[in-house]
């Protein structure tokens, strides 16, 4: 699960991880407050979407004075967010973040990551801040310092001290970076982070270390004991399909394509979303109902997939194993009258009880085309969508 | 032969008076399987399936000589379950149940290492040795007993492979899901290590999925060592990035994890890699035949 920067700050804040003064605003009333109470004259004004590159597409701006603070945010808020990281649609910007400006000298790189390798989580910090991290593991890697943290152990201040040394910290910076590095190692501990990363952490004119911006996932399988993470969850970031998928507890992802796919398993979902795209068509999404699916969680599938206006096929996978092949069929049959199926559609069983599955499907009545391989199901939907 | 479980394997089934933990253990038993006991704690004396439970994996290893255990108890309580199992000497331990967090899963390997357990999992269908021995969820009639040993990184698309194996006249030796979560018990390269002193074992099909680098390193490690051929298919070739597919593992991020860098990295090991799904059972018996 993501948080916005601002739910990511006070996290910050109560690791005692120095970040700016802010406030956060949605009109640009409480904007121009906001910047009144925080004082100075100059201040940030940032976008709050879960997506990277922000400056890049207009969330971001520096501005002179608290009327000039409002007027950024009526910009930014209600605007539609493209950056890389948001798809060519965007994201519709309902928050702003207002905060006091920073006294930047040198901008730093500092991030916990999930250490899949190691097993453990590792401490990442580079002095090349501000940049895409990628690139610079990529052409430059010796300016990229890490530190394991094995699990029961504490982040050492050797440890962090080599990691500030790399980046070139020193004097008063260097005690409170330890500090600093051990609340960030730390919070993805306690609050089971998958991710915490700080880019820029800023090196002030004054020599100390402020955290500019945060960005925090955190380990979905570990919400449910940590209420306080859960509670920060944005519904409004998460595409209205996914959400309803989410509640029927059903894994959907949408894509860009016109072929909806229902799967069991998240590994066969995949392979037959390759399948679809080398036969020439384009995937609608991802849906996998479960290794062991019910009936009504097909039927839920269904309406899932139905509710993308730009599906035009459907192809369901199902490999029956423990879910025998009789009862999908019938689920399909059921849940196909029921959401007035007008649609092709193509399904593709195999596995357990697959002889009465398919008869089932046979003797339903409804215009079903039925494959026996993947890639004769693959093959019929490319069909189908050419003659439709 | 066969690797880590075979016709004399013991097994004792952790949480098996759950609803999960009862149907998988039935249809390990109907497959043939030794299930010798079950354990829930606080419900020892009792019966299930035939079986006795105990109330420890302690207790269990020493009434039952128990060797293997496999795992149903739910997520918040499994890292626990684990942990109890190695501590009790179990050699092989099968972690079936999904979402345990990554941060238990560290603790647990932590945990195990010094005591030399053996780890399958967690979020992993399992292992089976088709015709002795099934510790797992998986449907034991599509597998036959044979040539071709198959590591996987996902449950439905391993059923998938060995069907179209079984139905191209192919049987496996022993296939195991290794689980589609980020930190885990054995990974591929502990697995090929095993298949290649197997002497039942001639081909080797390795199934992977998008993120992490477990198929490069992998491909590595058979481009340095591997005498037997490695079949591959990687799943995800048209996964978008930052989405997460399904397994808690399954992400494209920071531009790694690809499925298209890991099947380079596999071709240029040697490892033929099927790119179409469909065609992987006929590919590897035509290569085999050949």
């Amino acid at each position: 699960m993501n948080v916005h920067e601002y739910q990511a700050k006070a996290l910050f804040k109560q690791y005692g991880i120095p970040v700016p003064d802010g406030r956060l605003a949605t009109t640009q009333a409480e904007a121009l407050e906001a910047a009144r109470e925080l004082g100075g004259d100059a201040f940030v004004v940032k976008a709050q979407v879960h997506a990277g590159g922000r400056g890049k597409g207009g969330g971001v701006k520096v501005v002179k004075g608290a009327e000039a603070a409002g007027a950024a945010a009526k910009e930014i808020l209600g605007m539609t967010l493209v950056t890389h990281q948001t798809g060519p649609e965007g994201k519709l910007v309902r928050r702003a973040w207002v905060e006091k400006a920073t006294d930047i000298a040198r901008e730093l790189y500092l991030a916990v990551v999930l250490d899949r390798g190691n097993e453990c989580y590792t401490l990442m910090a580079s002095p090349a801040g501000g940049m895409d991290i990628e690139a610079v593991a990529a052409e430059t890697p010796e300016l990229i310092f890490t530190a394991q943290i094995k699990p029961g152990q504490p982040l050492w201040d050797f440890q962090a001290r080599n990691l500030l040394f790399g980046c070139g910290v020193a004097g008063a910076g260097l005690r409170q970076g330890v500090g600093l590095l051990q609340g960030l190692a730390r919070l993805a501990w306690e609050k089971d982070a998958s991710l915490v990363e700080v880019n820029p952490l800023v090196v002030t004119a004054e020599g100390s270390l402020i955290a500019l911006d945060a960005k925090i996932n955190f380990d979905d399988s570990a919400l449910k004991r940590h209420p306080d993470i859960a509670a920060l969850e944005d519904p409004e970031e998460t595409d209205p399909l996914e959400r309803r998928a989410q509640g029927y507890g059903l894994n959907y992802i949408r894509l860009g394509g016109n072929v909806g796919t229902m799967v069991n398993g998240a590994g066969l979902a995949m392979a037959t979303m390759d399948v679809i795209k080398m036969a020439g068509a384009e995937p609608a999404n991802f849906l996998d109902v479960g290794g062991g699916a019910s009936e009504e969680m097909v039927a839920n599938g269904f309406e899932i997939i139905l509710g993308d206006p730009n599906v035009k096929a459907i192809l369901i996978n199902i490999f029956g194993g423990i879910l025998r092949c009789d009862v999908l069929a019938s689920g399909v049959v059921g849940a196909a009258k029921k959401v007035k199926l007008n649609v092709p559609l193509v399904v593709r069983l195999e596995g357990t009880n697959v002889d009465e599955g398919r008869k089932i499907l046979a003797n339903s009545g409804l215009a079903f085309e039925v494959a026996s391989s993947m890639s004769e199901a693959a093959t019929k939907i490319a069909q189908v969508l050419k003659a439709a | 032969m066969s690797i880590l479980v075979n016709k004399n394997s013991r097994i004792v089934v952790q949480g098996l008076t759950g609803k999960e933990g009862m149907f998988h253990a039935e249809k390990m038993i109907e497959y043939g399987s030794k299930v010798v006991g079950g354990v829930t704690p606080g419900k020892a004396g009792q019966e299930v399936l035939g079986v006795p439970i105990f109330n420890t994996v302690g207790d269990a290893v020493k009434e039952t000589g128990a060797d293997v255990s496999v795992i149903f108890v739910p997520a918040a309580f499994a890292a626990d379950a684990i942990c109890e199992a190695s501590e009790a000497g179990v050699k092989l331990v099968v972690a079936i149940t999904e979402h345990i967090p990554a941060r238990d899963m560290m603790l647990v390997k932590n945990f195990i290492a010094p005591r030399g357990t053996l780890l399958i999992g967690p979020n992993c269908p399992g292992i089976i040795t088709p015709g002795e021995c099934k510790v797992g969820i998986m449907p034991g009639y599509i597998h036959t007993p044979g040539k071709v040993g198959l590591i996987s990184r996902s449950g439905t698309l391993t059923y998938e492979v060995v069907a179209q194996l079984t139905a191209a006249g192919l049987g496996q030796s022993t296939c195991i899901g290794i689980g589609g979560d980020p930190i885990k018990g054995l990974d591929f390269i502990d697995l090929l290590k095993m298949f290649a002193k197997d002497p039942q074992t001639e081909a080797v099909a390795m199934i992977g999925e998008i993120g992490g680098d477990a198929e490069e390193k992998a491909a590595a490690y058979i481009k340095a060592n591997y005498q037997k051929p490695v079949f591959g298919f990687v799943a995800g070739l048209t996964a978008p990035p930052g989405k997460r597919m399904g397994h808690a593992g399954a992400i494209i991020s920071g531009g790694k994890g690809k499925a298209s860098d890991k099947i380079e990295a596999m071709e240029a090991a040697g490892i033929t890699v099927i790119r179409a799904l469909g065609e992987f059972g006929s590919s590897v018996a035509n290569a085999l035949k050949a």
